[in-house]
């Protein structure tokens, strides 16, 4: 049962990312931009497809579709870092570097799980996160080292999106649990290089750390913001209008 | 896109050893942003395993109107292409 949460909470992180990605397919600021974030954004839908997979094979029951498009708001586990409204431009590429700084050490150590499913899905993954944050740390020095207006702006999507960094590092009884049999992560332990990767980019972006005030928690136990519901609602509306529904 | 774009070139190597091979371009404003753009617009599809980019202002082409002058006088030296020579016994290829 710990396993299939934990597996879950992976899948969905993913899946509330791309699908929120997505929404910038058309509307990217440059052609190639466009092109950047619907594959950004198809490299996730690809991730949570595996781990989706993986957890309809634990629960034997459910498919990865039902995990998807059957499940309510508080039956999601994503952080609630990826289900935020996607913003301005500057707002995204906050989001996907905080969050693919994250996943860069997440898999890099989920690579090591005993679980031999778990580990292959992280080491695929992890290919894949790198050029995100890649791509997005190379963004956040462009805006922040940019015109006065685009310094301005990122800025003030680090201030706000700040608030959301606090649920990469929590361990609940899950965390602990997985931990202790070797096929979780220690999300703590990732905190030092987390803060690592992001002071340095900051730093050549000439922008400001932010302050740790209050820190938003809760997704890990199916609280989310109401960004998740409206979320929800558009992309599960095919299957469950039309639930026979075929490709 | 704003006036500081350029307009680069896109070079893609489809395997080690293989000459690269010119497939369009992209707008950037620096080098890292040109490779990336290569990168996510020309191989999507497994197409690449290195990618070169040039600024479009560096490459010099020839005009047509020296087409004349650069390209017709060796249409009657047939005596430039290597088919003259009688191929040593035994070998397959030179």
């Amino acid at each position: 049962m710990s396993l299939l949460n934990y597996t879950l909470r992976i899948a969905d992180g993913s899946l509330i990312s791309a699908q929120r990605l997505s929404g910038w397919c058309s509307k990217g600021p440059t052609l190639e931009e466009d092109i950047a974030l619907s594959n950004i954004s198809l490299d996730l839908f690809g991730q949570a497809n595996g781990f989706l997979g993986y957890a309809s094979e634990i629960d034997g029951s459910k498919s990865a579709d039902d995990f998807a498009f059957k499940r309510n708001e508080r039956e999601f586990y994503n952080l609630k870092i990826t289900e935020q409204e996607n913003g301005h431009f500057g707002d995204t590429i906050v989001r996907l570097f905080f969050c693919s700084a994250f996943n860069f050490l997440f898999y890099t150590k989920l690579s090591e799980s005993k679980d031999k499913t778990l580990s292959a899905l992280a080491s695929k993954s992890l290919k894949e996160v790198k050029y995100h944050l890649k791509h997005s740390e190379s963004w956040m020095i462009r805006l922040g080292d940019g015109t006065e207006e685009s310094k301005l702006k990122i800025q003030e999507s680090l201030n706000s999106i700040w608030q959301f960094t606090g649920e990469f590092f929590e361990m609940d009884e899950i965390d602990i649990q997985m931990n202790d049999l070797g096929i979780g992560v220690n999300n703590t332990s990732l905190r030092l290089g987390w803060d690592k990767i992001v002071n340095k980019t900051l730093e050549e972006a000439r922008l400001t750390r932010p302050e740790d005030t209050y820190m938003q928690t809760g997704s890990k136990k199916g609280l989310h913001t109401e960004c998740l519901g409206h979320l929800l609602s558009e992309m599960q509306y095919l299957p469950r209008a039309y639930p026979d529904a075929k490709w | 896109m704003s006036e500081n774009t350029d307009v680069w070139e896109v070079f893609i190597q489809s395997k080690n050893g293989l000459a690269h091979k010119h497939v369009g371009n992209i707008h950037a404003t620096d080098k890292e942003m040109a490779l990336q753009n290569a990168r996510d617009l020309y191989t999507r599809r497994n197409e690449g395993s290195c990618i070169w980019v040039v600024k479009s202002e560096y490459i010099i082409s020839s005009e047509s109107e020296d087409g004349e002058a650069f390209f017709d006088p060796s249409n009657d030296k047939i005596y430039r292409h290597p088919t003259f020579y009688t191929m040593p016994e035994g070998s397959k290829n030179i």
